[in-house]
């Protein structure tokens, strides 16, 4: 048989490398198939199947193993003895840690919104629209997503990090047998903090954000203060902010899931909890964009 | 009260089957621990002893076979009903597993604030206690689990895998890493545990001087079964070449390790 023209053997098979006939045919593998080209088409064609169906059920899997953990997790949120002590933990590192970076970027996104704003409208003799610009984009859009997305950078990272990391060295293990659910204090905490800071982050993003734009408007481009903020407050209306706050709760929850997640399943030593921190901060961040664009089609479709 | 035939056993092992992959760690363990025992457990390295505890506890679950605590089978129990049973179990673990966001008392003193809901101070005198009984100073308490030599992480493990003075104590490996004076003070509280408590221990170590102070009784684990059991007192005289082998730590005999010459 043309060993050199055999098609590839199935993965984990040592064929081509098999000293020995026994040795060879201890494994199944299309070696054994006849080299007509018909066969081995069927033979590519059966190992494209398999390996389709293999991505599949792990696809299946990993979607089915996150249900029950996101269903298992939620049911603890909600179900006592909640520990108060772990929650009011991860609201300081989520909250109040994170309110320096997700300051800054709300300020610099504002600032930036009205110098863009400026330049793009004169062309249009627009200009005197660019606060109700900044306030509608920050609060709907900017505020949230730039604040989800520096929190999943922060906490998602460092969550999957902690977790991981107790997961690797046995502390998982060691949590169960001292009778404590790893559900309800790992996870749990960390849902809850997750899903009730972020919108508290938001609402300081956005206040940071429409004052950047107006720092920039009143300071560079020479509007009058007083009519700024009357153009801020006139379109703005209450579903701008609340849905901009609804975001933020869910963009909270998804960030603190994915950490959790990750961390919770990693395997190995170092290297699967550095996987594990990429994956959580790579798939929060992905999350965030896919559920911004639903819950602002929820909100805002005129359709 | 050590033969295990004439009340129920403890903990009961039955054709307990784990792989992971293709690699058979246990291939149909049958084991038995009478209610107050302390049993050994020998055997090489790498040949599924602590797997074997895990699957105790139900921290891994076993692919084929029964494991019966008090009489009541562990290995289909719901989430919550685990719960409840692990209350009767400590486990020291083989790299202590301590949290390394809590300080060394808050270790201590898991089970008792987390499970038993004691007040934090009270759960702090008696973590000071049982540090004190593994050789460790008060101030050692205040320190992080990071802050502490292998062999004071061992000790710290060990007193929190006593703290609520379980029914059932798993001691997986306990004098590693510890000098030669401190592994006879373990040793000595183990055997404390045993006889004051009595408690049920469970015993993985490499170290035979230790098995002899601890053991009522010895089982040795080889390719995934128990191979032998019998009591403390009988290693040197087991009549099978494997323990003989083990025992002594003889490097020739049945049992082949898996090394190639340089
Ligand atoms: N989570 C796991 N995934 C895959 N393989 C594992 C896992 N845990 C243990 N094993 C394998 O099971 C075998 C037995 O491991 P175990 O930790 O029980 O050994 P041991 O008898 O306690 O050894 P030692 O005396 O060195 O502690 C090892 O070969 C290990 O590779
Ligand atoms: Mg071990």
């Amino acid at each position: 048989m043309d060993r050199t023209r055999a098609p590839t053997p199935r993965r984990g098979c040592r064929c081509t490398n098999a000293k020995s006939k026994d040795d060879r045919s201890a494994h199944r593998c299309y070696d054994r198939i006849a080299p007509t080209n018909l066969n081995k088409d069927a033979g590519r064609l059966m190992g494209f199947l398999a390996a389709t169906g293999r991505a599949f059920l792990i696809f299946l899997e990993a979607t089915g193993r996150l249900a029950l953990f996101t269903g298992s997790a939620l049911s603890h949120c909600v179900r006592p003895p909640l520990y108060p002590r772990q929650i009011l933990r991860q609201m300081i590192d989520i909250g109040y840690y994170s309110l320096p970076v997700v300051g800054l970027t709300a300020l610099f996104t504002g600032m930036v919104l009205a110098l863009q704003s400026y330049s793009g409208f004169s062309r249009f003799q627009a200009e005197g629209a660019i606060a109700t610009v900044v306030v509608l984009s920050v609060t709907r859009e900017l505020g949230p997503v730039l604040a989800g997305l520096m929190v999943a950078g922060r906490i998602g990272a460092a969550m999957a990090a902690e977790i991981g990391t107790m997961r690797v060295t046995e502390q998982i293990d060691a949590l169960s047998t001292l009778s404590t659910n790893p559900h309800k204090y790992l996870v749990a905490p960390r849902l809850i903090a997750g899903l009730t800071m972020l919108p508290l982050l938001v609402i300081v993003a956005d206040v940071i954000g429409v004052f950047g734009g107006f720092l920039v408007g009143v300071y560079r481009l020479d509007f009058n203060a007083a009519s700024y903020i009357n153009r801020t407050w006139e379109f703005l209306q209450p579903v701008d902010v609340i849905s901009g706050l609804v975001k933020a709760a869910i963009f909270g929850f998804l960030i603190a899931l994915m950490g959790c997640y990750h961390g919770y399943h990693s395997k190995g030593g170092a290297q699967g909890v550095g996987a594990a921190t990429t994956n959580a901060v790579v798939s929060a961040s992905i999350l965030i964009l896919v559920w911004n664009y639903l819950i602002t089609g929820i909100f805002f479709s005129t359709k | 009260m050590t033969d295990p035939k004439i009340a129920l056993p403890k903990i009961a092992l039955k054709g307990v089957r784990k792989q992971f992959g293709p690699k058979k760690v246990l291939n149909g363990i049958d084991l038995e621990v009478g209610k107050g025992e302390s049993l050994v457990v020998i055997g090489g390295s790498g040949t599924g002893k602590s797997v074997m505890l895990k699957c105790i506890l139900g921290l891994l679950a076993p692919d084929a076979g029964s494991i019966m605590v008090d009489g009541v089978e562990t290995t289909k129990l719901r989430t919550r009903e685990r719960e409840k049973l692990l209350h009767k179990f400590g486990m020291l673990f083989q790299g202590a597993a301590l949290f390394d966001s809590l300080k060394v008392w808050e270790n201590v003193a898991f089970g008792l604030i987390q499970g038993e809901h004691m007040p934090r101070a009270q759960a702090k005198e008696i973590a000071i206690a049982k540090l004190g009984a593994v050789g460790l100073s008060p101030d050692v308490a205040e320190l992080s689990p990071a802050e502490l030599s292998g062999g004071m992480q061992k000790r710290v493990g060990l007193a929190r895998a006593i703290a609520d003075e379980p029914e059932i104590i798993f001691f997986d490996e306990p004098t590693t890493g510890l000098d030669p004076i401190m592994a006879d003070v373990i040793n000595e509280l183990i055997v404390q545990c045993v006889k004051d408590l009595g408690a049920t221990a469970v015993t993985i170590t490499h170290d035979m001087a230790s098995a002899r102070k601890i053991a009522d009784r010895v089982a040795m684990i080889y390719e995934g079964r128990i191979i032998w059991t019998g009591h403390a007192g009988d290693i040197d005289h087991s009549g099978n070449a494997h323990v003989d082998q083990f025992v002594h730590g003889r490097a020739e005999g049945p049992i082949k390790m898996q090394v190639r010459a340089l």
